[in-house]
């Protein structure tokens, strides 16, 4: 069975992003980047069905610029069997790139399409969910376990204060929480030999698909600025504090 | 034109979240309805049609619908969402199963975790785990969204809308429920308690965790949270995950114990009311968002702490 896995090149979490002096956008030139921590899970989980036998072919894909070969070798250098960049220059929004994902899976025509949960970027965890729709296919989002079992994933779904498990019909979606696995860390030979590996890449425009963006984006700003704290001695001058400045009663039960 | 709030419910209880979302909806000035899908939810539906603001509660009911599988219940507010202006629900782990692909059946965008709704159908939420804001304006003829429930207050009770049935489409049967597990706890619901007692990798163990902060969260009657890091070690179960790729809490007062205060888990409790943070560590990024900062060990410190309310 064919595992198609889409990933998205974002900034590197650990980075404090800056906006641009007029406010437009973020500014993210020269910053790190990366995978999409979620999206790694998701190559992760497609390497290891292969490595269980289930899985025969792993295909990687991206949106974007030229500049997101580096993520698909990160793929490559993981394990994946192919790497398909769908190239394109404009914004892209999660409607958009879950009707350009819809024309990849046409052509490729995989079983199992796995999507991280949510992009660190824009924090919309949309994609899966809307490329599941219009492809028609069932979805396990949020999935934190997964099995193969008689045509269909069994996968256990992180949901408000707990857990619960769907079985979908393959052909299906599924977007991965980092639970779901721990990445394998890639080896540096490997990112070396996955530099000579092949890229196949596609024109968005020739997709046929209208993927232009609804949303506009207005305005970037700081978030406003909690009134600074301070800091108290002891854990009476904490309860203190709660109680008078805050009318805190703080009985404390039994 | 009206407004359709996606209704969300534990058992036979309609859940706070449906509150937040009927008083954001309320923004528009035009009639709400409520959508209450599910096999048996006659009570669920009266609870929604006694919210303050909502004309029509629309009732969904089928026995397929009784796990509400994102396929179904997606199915449903496509069929019915041409009617509408506004889609919205509050931001949780139910609405963004269903939501996203509502929208792409109705070819519209969503907009996730609104924090503001501004006139001419722009939008202000964040981005980067809540480190930056982005402000958003829509062209849709049906704006789909999700509202930080936080942000929004509890519509009143007092209503009494009608409640009208629908034609419900057949099971999509793309995929099947097998089993729910969760937690059983005496303590108030994380999401919704009063006060949170969040503890970090630094509690060492899950014995620590339990034996640390649980006297102190039951003194206070608060909930726990932990981290992401605390959650990993298996320390903590994966349900009280506070953070972007958790749980979002506002309480009166959340207390984060050797917490380092990432953006990933301030992200998930730096709408709190009060922050006290206690940490060895002065330089712990979470006396950023603390009100109240003590620099302490933990281990002498919490226990201090709860023996003090006694
Ligand atoms: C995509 C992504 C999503 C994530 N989502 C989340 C999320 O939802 N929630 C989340 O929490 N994290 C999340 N993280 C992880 C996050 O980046 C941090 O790694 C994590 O929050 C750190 O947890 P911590 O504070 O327990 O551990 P650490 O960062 O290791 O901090 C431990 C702290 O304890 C203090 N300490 C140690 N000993 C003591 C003592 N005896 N007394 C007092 N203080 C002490 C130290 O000074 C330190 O500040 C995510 C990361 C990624 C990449
Ligand atoms: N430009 C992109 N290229 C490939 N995959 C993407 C892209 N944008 C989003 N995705 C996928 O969709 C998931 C969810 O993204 P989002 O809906 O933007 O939060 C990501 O984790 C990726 O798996």
């Amino acid at each position: 069975m064919k595992v198609l896995v889409a990933i998205k090149r974002v900034v590197d979490y650990n980075i404090k992003v800056r906006i641009k002096p007029d406010g437009s956008n973020v500014d993210i030139d020269n910053v790190k980047m990366g995978v999409n921590p979620f999206d790694e899970n998701a190559i992760e989980e497609a390497l290891r069905l292969k490595e269980k036998g289930i899985a025969t072919e792993i295909v990687a894909v991206t949106l974007g610029g030229s500049i997101n070969q580096d993520v698909l070798r990160h793929a490559l250098a993981m394990g994946v069997d192919r790497a398909v960049l769908v190239e394109s220059d404009a914004v892209l929004q999660p409607l958009g790139v879950a009707k350009l994902l819809k024309a990849v899976v046409e052509r490729e025509q995989p079983s199992l399409v796995i999507l991280g949960k949510q992009a660190i970027d824009d924090d919309a965890g949309q994609t899966g969910q809307m490329l599941a729709g219009l492809l028609g296919y069932g979805q396990g989002t949020f999935a934190s376990t997964l099995a193969i079992q008689n045509n269909e994933a069994v996968v256990t779904r992180e949901i408000d204060g707990g857990s619960e498990q769907i079985a979908v019909t393959l052909p299906a979606v599924l977007t991965a929480d980092l639970r779901l696995n721990e990445p394998r860390f890639v080896k540096l030979p490997n990112l070396m030999m996955a530099r000579k590996k092949p890229i196949e890449t596609i024109s968005a425009n020739d997709l046929g698909v209208d993927a232009s963006p609804r949303l506009k984006q207005v305005q970037v700003s700081e978030p406003p600025v909690r009134k600074p704290g301070i800091k108290v001695g002891s854990v009476q001058e904490l309860l203190e504090k709660l109680r008078t400045e805050h009318g805190m009663d703080l009985k404390g039960n039994k | 034109m009206s407004i359709l709030v996606l209704a969300e419910y534990e058992g036979t209880q309609l859940s706070p979240a449906v509150y937040h979302a009927v008083s954001a909806a309320q923004t528009w000035n035009l009639p709400v309805h409520v959508l209450v899908a599910g096999s048996n939810v006659a009570s669920i539906a009266s609870q929604a049609a006694a919210i303050q603001g909502v004309a029509q509660v629309i009732k969904a009911e089928a026995a397929h619908l009784g796990h509400l599988l994102a396929e179904d219940a997606a199915g449903i507010i496509a069929a019915i969402g041409k009617n509408y202006q506004v889609i919205l629900a509050t931001h949780s782990a139910f609405s963004r199963n269903i939501l996203p692909r509502a929208a792409a059946l109705l070819d519209v965008a969503m907009i996730s975790d609104v924090l503001e709704i501004k006139a001419g159908n722009t939008y202000t939420r964040s981005i980067y785990a809540g480190s930056l804001y982005s402000t958003v304006q829509s062209a849709d003829a049906i704006q789909v969204l999700t509202v930080h429930g936080s942000n929004f207050a509890l519509a009143a009770t007092g209503g009494n809308a009608e409640v009208m049935g629908m034609d419900v489409p057949a099971a999509s049967g793309k995929s099947r429920w097998i089993s729910a597990s969760h937690v059983e706890s005496d303590r108030p619901a994380l999401g919704t308690a009063k006060v949170v007692v969040s503890g970090g990798r630094s509690l060492g163990s899950a014995e620590k965790f339990e034996a640390v902060l649980s006297p102190l969260a039951h003194k206070l009657g608060g909930a726990l949270g932990a981290t992401r890091a605390a959650v990993d070690a298996g320390f903590a179960p994966n349900e009280i995950q506070v953070g972007q790729s958790g749980v979002v809490v506002a309480p009166e007062l959340y207390i984060a114990v050797g917490v380092s205060g990432a953006v990933q888990h301030t992200y998930g409790m730096k709408e709190s009311k009060v922050i006290v943070a206690i940490n060895q560590d002065p330089d712990a990024p979470i006396f950023q968002v603390a009100d109240y900062g003590l620099v302490a060990d933990l281990f002498e410190a919490v226990p201090a702490l709860t023996a003090e309310l006694n």
